[in-house]
Parts: C-alpha cells; structure tokens; sequence
C-alpha cells in the first residue's frame, strides 16, 4: 500500500475541496477501497474520509419521492419500512449483496462507485485495461466465467457487480452529485459507463464530485416487484445473473414493466427492449420468454461464460413469473 | 475408570478462542520485532534476470531486502516424513538461485520497522525476468505422465490384484467412467505465520504448523544448527488442512531474514500467497472401470489417476488407495500417475487421495447401481468386504452395516422413487443419494510426559499440537480420568517442541497416538504415587498392597475401608510432586504411507516405559494380523432448481464408525467440518488458473468460494460408538478426515436422482445443470 495523508472532512465544502488536490479519494465504508488500495490497484495520495457528513438520512417527499443519502448504509436502506413496502426489489437487491458485516458498513454511495470483481483486475502482474490502460484485456482470453456477455468491448469484459445497482436502474433513480460549481443530477442510465475504448472510466462523475443522494422518483406498482439472484453459493457471492423486476398488471395484461439484469452486463442493465415487448402483453409465461429472449438479444459470449445467456433468461423469466403471479 | 472420556464437553480453549486471548502464532511480539514480506515471482518459468532493489532500499523503515544475493546458504534438508521435517519442495530452497519454476515463487523478502512499510516497498521493487514457456495443464501434458515408484513415507501407489482386465472382459456389465476434480487450497482461516529470533546460536521460533517437532528438526537441518539449539512453538493453529504439514519457504525465510539483520522479524503469508505459497490438492483425472456379473457381484475394480505434481518435488495423491480396499473383489488394479508442472508442489490436503478419491468410485458405483436396476445401499451391501482383500487381514473393528441401515432409516431411504427425476416439489426436482465413508486408522509412536503436584494439579507435557480440532480438550479428558481428577484440575501442555515428541497432526492420527502416551504417563504417575503412600510411614496407606488401592476424585484409598489420603497430603509431604514418561511405540502401518512420525522417543522415556504396565500392554498386542480402518455412510436429500440448476442441500446423515468416541462435540464438529468441505468439492470449490500463463487468478475468499452458513443443510451425525480392541487401549480411531470422504458423491449421486444428469466433473455448479 502507498502511503497517504488522511482528513476526516466536517461538510460537503471542505470535502470538496480536499478532493481538488491530484490523487485524491473519498472513503466511505472502506470495504472496497481499502481492499483495492492494499492491493495496489487504488493508490490515492489523500484519503478523505466522508462518514462526517450527515448524508445518513432517507427522506420521503410528498411527491413520493424518495430520497436517499449517499451515506445511508446498505442494511439501513434494505430494512426500510417504506423501502420494504413500497419497493421490495430494491430491499431484496441490497440483502442479496456482500454479507451482514459489510452491508453494516457499505454506503449507497460507495455502492454506486464499487468497482469490477474481474480476477485480472485484482492481480497487478496481469495486464487489464481498466487497471492500467492501454496493458491489454487478461480477460478476453483467459478466465472469464464470471465476465460479462452484454456492454463488452474488446477492451474490457469486466461486469459491474453491484445489485443494488440494478434495482436502482429498474427504478429509475437520479444521482445527486455535489461539486465546487454546485450540485447536479444525473439520471440512472446515464450514470455508469460502457467500457468502449476507455475502460477505466466507469462512470460520468467527475474529479471531485461527491454523490449527496439518490432519488427513487414514485412508482405506484413499485411493490409489486422483485429482485432474483443465481449465484455460486447461497449467500455472500456475487451474482452469475440476476434480475430486478416490476410490473403494472390490470386484467391479466401487463401495462408497464421495469426491467433490469445483473451479473451479465457491464453496467448495470436496464432493459428497454424487454421492457418494450412486456408493456401491453399478456401477463404470462410466453411473454415473459420473449422479453428474456429480447433482453439477451445482443449478448457476446465469450470462451467460459456462454452459459451466463441462457441463465440470465431463465432468472428474468423467474422473477417475472413471481411478480406476475403475486396477488 | 471412564468417567470424562466421550462426554461432549466444551472446549477447554474454547474460551481464549473466542476472546481473543488464545495466541496464535503470528501474535507474540518480541522486543525490537521486525516485519518481513515476500516478493512473489510474476512468471511461471524462467531465470530471475534483474531485480532493482534500489528505490525499495530507501523507502521509510526498509531494513534490508533479502536476495539470493545477500541471504544465508541453506542446507539440503534429509528426511521426508512430516512427522521428522518434511519440507514442501526438496529441490528448491527459497533464495538459493535465481531459476523460477512456478508462479508466486519467492524471490525476495522485504524487512522494515512496521509490516505498512514493508508492504510499500514491496511495491517499489522491480523485477525483470528471462521467460521460458510454462507446462501448466494436465490435460494437455497427458502424454509426459510417469507412474511414479511410491506415495508419501514410501507408500505404494501401484496396486494389483488379480487380473482385472481381463477380468472386466468377461464381466455382465461394465461401467467405465472418467471423473475429473478441480485444484483445491486449503485456505485454513489462519494464514501460515512465523516469527523467529537469533540469540546467538540459539533459535526461537513462533510458527503456524501441524507438527512442531518436524518443522524444529527442519530448521535445524537447514539452517545447519543443532536441534537442540532451535525451539519451536505453536500453542494455537487456525486450521491446517493438511497445508502446515509440510514446511514451505515462509518458515525458513524468517530464520533466514532474522539472521539477516539481527533482529527477530515476523513473516506473515498474505491470503493471496497461501494460493502459491502453501500447497495445494492437485487436480485429479480418474478413470474407474467396474465389472459384475448379472447379480452385481464385482469381478473387477480398476482406478487409474492421473494427477500434477511439480519439477521440485513429486507428490502423489493416492485416489485410488481406499478403492483398493473398499469393496470385495477378486481383481483389482490400481494405478496413480504423474505429470510435472510449473506450479508450486502439491501436498496432502484433507483426506489426501481419500477425498478426490472416494467421489470418483463412489460415483462409479452409484452409475453401476442404477445400470443394474439395483438399490445402491444394495450393490454396496452385496459387494461388502468382509475383509481387506488386498493386504488378506480382518479389520480391526468394522461396522459398516449398522452404518447404512441407521443412515438410510435417517433419511427416509425407502420412501424415495428410485426413478431419476421422478421427485418433484414445485420449481424443483428432489433428489437422495449416498456413499460411503472411509478412512485408514492411523497409530504411531508418542512420548508424554505427566506431572502430579502437591496443590492437586497436574500437567501433561506433549510435543504435538492442536490445529483447531479440540486436541486439547479431548487429552485433558484423557489425563483426567487417568489422573482420578475433575477437568479443571488438569493442564495439557501442547505445542512446543521442549515437550516430549508427539505425533504430527497428519493421517488422523493424533487421537490414537498420543491418547495412549498421555494416558500411560498420567497412569505411571498415579502408580507412583501410589507406591510413595505405600512407602510413606506418615501414610494411612502406609504398607498397604498396591492392587487394594484405588484412586478417586484426586484421593488415594483403600478400597475396601475408604480410609486414605488426597495427593495433596501426600505430595507435600514427599517432594512436592511426582513425574512419569510414557512412550508408547505403536504403529498400525507397518511401512505403509502417511504423514507421520517415526518413533525417535527420548532414551529416558523409553527406559521408563518398560517398567509402566500400561505401555507394556499396550505394546504387547499384535497389530500385525489387523488392518486399521474407519467406516462410515453419508446420506444427502437436496433439492435442483429446474429451470435455474442450483442445488439446496436439505438433509446430510452421517452414520460414523470410528471407534470410540472420545467427546461427542469435538467428534461431531470434526466430521461436520469435513462434510462442509465436501459440500465445497461437491458444488462451488476450485481454484481457476490463468488458461495463457497458468497462474492462479482466483486469490483469495470472495472469488475461491467455500460454503456459508446459507449453504448448509441440516445435519444428522451419529456415531456407532464401538471401541477398536486392537487400536489401543482407548479403542479411539482417528476423526479428523473421514468426514470429508464419500460426502461429495453422496451429493453428486443425489443430484442424479434428482436431475438424472451425471455431472462427472466437479463442481457442480448451476451452469452444468442448465
Ligand atoms: C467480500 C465482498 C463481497 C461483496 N459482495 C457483494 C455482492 O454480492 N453484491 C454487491 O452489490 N456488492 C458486494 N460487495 C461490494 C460492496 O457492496 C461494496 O464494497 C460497498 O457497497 C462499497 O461501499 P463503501 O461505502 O464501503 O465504499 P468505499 O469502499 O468507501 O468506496 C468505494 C468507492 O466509492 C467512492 N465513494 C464512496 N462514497 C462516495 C461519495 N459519497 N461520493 C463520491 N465517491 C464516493 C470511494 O472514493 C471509492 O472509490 C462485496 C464486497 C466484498 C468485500
Ligand atoms: S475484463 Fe476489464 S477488468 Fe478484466 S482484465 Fe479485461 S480490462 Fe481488466
């Protein structure tokens, strides 16, 4: 590890700007920076610690908003009397994430930003794009089970591992960001990066920018929704795929869907398309198929990880059968 | 007397444990301590060209980096037998040269004030190498396999009987399958840790291992100073799997660092060395060829292995030896072959060739049952050995029967539809499946030494260790009772290699080689004890016949009128204290394979032993005409998701017969431990390697996965409970491997059933079942 000097910040200002300076990282929780910085792979010369802030509470607007900030901790959100109720898949995406220690101490906005569980990325005598750009992708051609089949580039195969993440996406959530020239919001989709020729760049935040909150703008079928997750183990393990769902049904046809796929893409995966074959269908196993099938359409498999296709499928058309078959 | 012995008591240590106040052996901290940290190599093949050292040198707290430049010349170390001081790579010793031959081989050590700063300037160093091309896979380098001469300690791995090839032309029905398991690392919870200091000539070590008196005579023997001068201890082990039975370089590079800059240093393998550092179990590729007649009598058994190795040292893993011995036979051939590989050497793992090797036939055998329309329980009982067959002994104890009838009863055998994916409940498809469990029962040579003192205590002083399975606690029942005295009154002192030597915890051995020791001295003290009331004319026992005096509750009496004495009373008039050495030198193998120690008792304690009448009798029944094995059946019921290929385990019983048992809690933890390592082999455990340089990639827990509290299933493990008469006086067979065998394929024939896919390569994981 490279050594570094340490501030605890007081307010959003002075957080702001300590992280001006070159080199510079906010810290959280810590559960993935610090492992990333003992590794090598983060080498910050200024740590700022931002547990200081009071961006711990969640707000409920009379729009029915939901408002979140940055340093909710991830089990504080899941167990959420109003997250519970009123969006079930975004509670169940959190419970499905890490383990009861690390959910204590994991922050939404350290969520947000964790970085990619890709092998090649951990190991610094690899070469890895993402890493360290313009080595090569260890991943393309090498141990790539857990990679990713949809958003991959040539450059980069890494998913991001977040499920949190993709109930956000299926929600619809904006990200309030905070910097020198004020704050800002960004809408979900437009948060994360696909990697493309630049892989190291994961996301449209800036040097700088400190996440304040995250929005869940009201959805009225938001309880009616579900998050599912295939992994390797039952507990404590990244997904293989997973899928956050949510569906508006009135007599026996769907009216409108909220989609998204986890574990095989690398960002977190809205789906439109399956979105779009669901608004208007029969609320039944076929059109769940075809809106697996449309979901999957453009996805890449690679040497280890063809099989993540078919899975993916079924675990979308699983929690669209639950959705669609609760009460 | 048998009073404490079996009871399931808690953990005499259980509470330091969990406290924190049990110190383990990275946590002592000598005056002036400094930290080392290796340097891995980055190449799998190939000559260290240039290591630039010279921004590292000036990093903050850098005390020396050691090379193969600036370190000490170690000494070929002679022995290979864990028990004397095996180390993991005979051909190799850390910093000798600049040759690499493996991935994460150590090329250098960093030394500083703080381990923070030593860990900075590890990252400063830059290597350059000379790369040659890489052997990485077994299965392309099939054609470079060797059939090696022996196993372990000179074990046989070509075993025949018979002539099953032409036995299986003959056969009814064959079943000829291949089955593939993955590389496994141990991945004990406590890394390997050493702490060493020079005083002089003398050598103090702190060092995570499974055998204290091995890993002291290796250093002596490599570092070339007397044993006598080097003191090694390990007081608390956080598992060893098999991976701290051998020494690997980070023992000895502490030593060798310490000597460097003159002061003690602490060397502490991060959990991404302990994938290159510290051993591993081998990939394995196993062909089983089965033969019957119509019935389903087996005419012929052949397993054929083929398993990695590396290009500094051969290590066999025997799959194919409890196959041997498992079923009757009239031909059997069994066969293990190597092929070298740029990887670190492999070493015994949990259950060494049992593990791999009982999934491998025991899926056989489940195929072969339901080729023959047969009931696997029955094709097991049908073919029962009623003897070992390839060595023509009787078993020793061997209730194997009474295993599979309480396992299947347990599990609700009977009421399953034999019909592969016949069961279903909703999403999934229920599946039962079993096998069975075995395990050699180990016995060698250990010395104790007991102390009886006048405030009513008394010690018992053993060079062997606990690595975590309850050995403390399960020998302070021994001496207990063999001392006439409650638990709290008895101290066992373990893990320092100034005691007398004890066993290496290797092979399952412990329990029935050092329970005996322990038990002879505390007797021999009692005895003596008894012989200075007799002589004491202040005794009230004072000229009374040795046979009418017993010992209860830590007094000494006439049986007959309770007129006596307490020790203390007597100890404090006589000296204040009596001692006893017990050597028991028993060994159940016969030249036969295993991680374990020689005899090398001290002269003293054998002297003394000819005189204890419990060692004379223990010594004195024949163990030649036995073979020593423990028994047992697992039983799984497990659900398949349809459509999404994950597997629920719901149920495991496990029927144990391993003779005695000696606490029921610690027995209970032992086999459940093992089982959860087979629910790791079965459904998500292995290590992935690099296909293009052949390096591990998978280097630490959140991507080498092993099962959580979320994966287990409720257990049912029960004991037949039935002493061994010929293993020793105590009857206790070891435990600490048995549980990991047979599991996995119990679990892989319960998917069968439950799919009706066999998955012959493990793990099985979702993408497999889809
Ligand atoms: C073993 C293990 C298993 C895991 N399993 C899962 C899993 O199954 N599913 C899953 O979803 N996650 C999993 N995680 C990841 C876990 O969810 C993340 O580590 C956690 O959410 C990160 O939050 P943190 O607050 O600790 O972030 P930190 O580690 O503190 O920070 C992470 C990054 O976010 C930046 N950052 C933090 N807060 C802000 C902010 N307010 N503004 C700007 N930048 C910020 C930091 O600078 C840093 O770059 C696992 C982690 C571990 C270690
Ligand atoms: S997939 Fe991405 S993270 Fe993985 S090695 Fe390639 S570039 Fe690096």
């Amino acid at each position: 590890m490279q050594p570094f000097k340490f501030i605890r910040a007081q307010d959003s200002h002075a957080a702001i700007t300590a992280a001006l300076t070159n080199n510079a990282k906010f810290i959280a929780g810590g559960t993935n920076m610090i492992d990333l910085m003992k590794l090598n792979i983060e080498k910050p010369t200024q740590v700022i610690d931002i547990n200081g802030l009071k961006l711990d509470k969640i707000e409920i607007f009379s729009n029915g908003t939901i408002r979140i900030g940055a340093l909710v901790k991830n089990s504080d959100l899941a167990y959420h009397p109003t997250i519970i109720k009123s969006y079930p898949v975004l509670s169940e995406a959190l419970l499905s994430g890490a383990s009861a220690q690390l959910r204590n101490m994991a922050t939404v906005g350290g969520n947000l930003l964790q970085r990619t569980r890709c092998p090649y990325f951990y190991d610094t005598t690899y070469p890895c794009n993402k890493r360290a750009p313009g080595s090569g992708c260890s991943a393309l051609n090498g141990y790539n089970r857990n990679n990713a089949v949809l958003g991959t580039s040539d450059k980069c195969i890494a998913t991001h591992p977040s499920d949190m993440c993709v109930a956000l996406a299926a929600l619809g959530a904006v990200i309030h960001v905070q910097s020198d020239s004020g704050v800002r919001e960004i809408p979900f989709n437009e948060f994360h990066l696909l990697p493309g020729e630049t892989p190291q760049f994961e996301t449209t935040l800036k040097h700088g920018e400190l996440i304040i909150a995250v929005d869940i703008p009201a959805i009225a079928y938001g309880a009616r929704s579900h998050y599912l997750k295939v992994r390797d183990r039952a507990s404590y393990e990244f997904a293989l795929s997973s899928a956050a769902v949510a569906l508006d049904i009135k007599n026996g046809r769907i009216l409108t869907a909220r989609v998204a796929l986890g574990g095989i893409g690398t960002k977190p995966w809205r789906s439109l398309a399956a979105e779009k074959v669901l608004m208007g269908a029969v609320n039944n196993e076929q059109s769940y198929r075809t809106a697996a099938e449309a979901a999957l359409s453009g996805a890449k498999p690679y040497q280890h990880n063809a099989f993540k296709i078919e899975l993916a499928k079924r675990t979308l058309v699983r929690a669209l059968a639950t959705v669609g078959g609760m009460s | 007397m048998n009073e404490l012995v079996g009871k399931p008591l808690d953990r005499v240590d259980g509470r330091l444990k969990v406290t924190g106040a049990a110190t383990y052996s990275a946590e002592y901290y000598p005056g002036n301590l400094a930290y080392g940290v290796i340097i891995e190599s980055a190449i799998p093949k190939g000559r260290l060209k240039n290591l630039d050292t010279s921004v590292a040198e000036k990093a903050p707290g850098v005390l020396k980096i050691m090379t193969s430049q600036n370190s000490m010349s170690l000494h070929f170390p002679a022995g290979s037998d864990p028990g004397n001081g095996k180390y993991a790579e005979k051909d190799l010793l850390p910093l000798q040269s600049e040759r690499i031959f493996y991935g994460g081989q150590a090329i250098a050590v960093v030394i500083a004030e703080t381990f923070e700063q030593a860990e900075h300037a590890a990252m400063l160093i830059k290597a350059d190498y000379d790369k040659d091309k890489p052997v990485f896979s077994l299965e392309k380098n099939i054609d470079q396999a060797y059939k090696p001469k022996q196993g372990l300690g000179g074990s046989e791995v070509q075993i025949k009987r018979g002539d099953a090839d032409n036995a299986l032309q003959s056969a009814a029905v064959t079943i000829e399958e291949t089955y593939t398991t993955p590389v496994y690392h141990h991945n004990a919870m406590e890394p390997h840790a050493t702490i060493a200091e020079w005083k002089g000539d003398e050598l103090m070590m702190y060092d995570a291992t499974q055998s204290v008196m091995g890993s002291k005579n290796l250093m002596a023997n490599m570092l070339g100073v007397k044993p006598e001068k080097v003191r090694l201890i390990s007081l608390y082990i956080g598992g060893g799997f098999g991976s701290k039975g051998f020494s690997w370089p980070n023992t000895v590079l502490t030593a060798m660092a310490a000597k460097l800059v003159g002061r003690p240093v602490k060397l502490v393998l991060s959990r991404q060395q302990m994938f290159t550092n510290a051993g591993r179990r081998t990939q394995t590729i196993q062909k089983i060829s089965l033969g019957t007649d119509n019935a389903g009598k087996l005419n012929a058994i052949k397993h054929a292995t083929t398993s990695e190795t590396s290009f500094v040292d051969e290590f066999v893993e025997p799959a194919g030896i409890a196959t041997a011995m498992l079923y009757s036979s009239p031909n059997a051939d069994i066969s293990h072959s190597l092929v070298r590989l740029n990887k670190g050497t492999p070493c015994p793992t949990r259950a060494p060739g049992e593990a791999p090797g009982t999934f491998a036939i025991e899926a056989a055998m489940d195929e072969l049952a339901y080729k023959l329309k047969m009931d696997p329980v029955e094709l097991r009982l049908l073919n029962y050995a009623e003897t070992e067959e390839q060595k023509n002994k009787p078993f020793s104890s061997k209730n194997l029967k009474e295993c599979y009838r309480q396992g299947a009863d347990a599990i609700g055998w009977k009421q399953r539809n034999p019909q592969p994916g016949s069961m279903q409940e909703g999403n999934y498809l229920i599946g039962y499946g079993m096998a069975t469990a075995t395990y050699p029962a180990n016995r060698s040579a250990s010395t104790a030494k007991a102390i009886l003192f006048a405030d009513g205590h008394a010690e018992i002083l053993c060079g062997t260790q606990d690595i975590g399975t309850g050995t403390y606690t399960i020998m302070t029942q021994i001496a207990a009772d063999a001392f006439a005295l409650p638990m709290e009154k008895v101290k066992v002192k373990l893990g320092d290699s100034s005691y007398p030597k004890g066993a290496n915890s290797g092979g399952s051995q412990v329990s029935a080689s050092v329970g005996p020791a322990i038990r002879a001295a505390a007797l021999g003290a009692v005895n003596k004890l008894i012989k200075m009331a007799i002589a004491d004319s202040g005794s009230p026992l004072h000229g009374h016949k040795e046979e009418d005096i017993v010992a209860a509750n830590g007094r000494l009496y006439v049986a007959k009128t309770n007129s006596g004495e307490s020790y203390e009373q007597l100890l404090s008039r006589n000296g204040g204290k009596v001692e006893a050495l017990a050597t028991t030198n028993v060994s159940t193998r016969q030249q036969e394979a295993n991680p374990a120690a020689k005899s090398g008792a001290e002269e003293e304690a054998e002297k003394e032993s000819k005189t204890n009448a419990v060692v004379q009798d223990d010594e004195k029944t024949d163990r030649k005409p036995y073979a020593f094995h423990s028994f047992g059946a697992q039983f799984v019921k497990l659900r398949v998701d349809k459509q999404l290929g994950t597997v629920h385990i719901d149920k495991i019983v496990s029927i144990m017969d391993i003779g005695k048992v000696l606490n029921l809690k610690t027995a209970k933890n032992q086999i459940m431990g093992g089982i959860i390592f087979g629910i790791g082999m079965a459904l998500m455990e292995g290590t992935g390697y690099d296909p293009n340089d052949g390096r591990v990639v998978t280097r630490d827990l959140a991507q080498y996965l092993v099962p959580v509290h979320a994966d287990m299933p409720e257990f049912d493990i029960r004991f037949i409970d039935k002493p061994d008469p010929y293993i020793s006086p105590i009857g206790a067979r070891g435990i600490g491997e048995i549980g990991i065998t047979g599991i996995t394929a119990a679990i892989n024939n319960a998917i069968y059933h439950a799919t009706g896919k066999r998955v012959r390569d493990l793990p099985v994981t979702a993408d497999k079942l889809i």
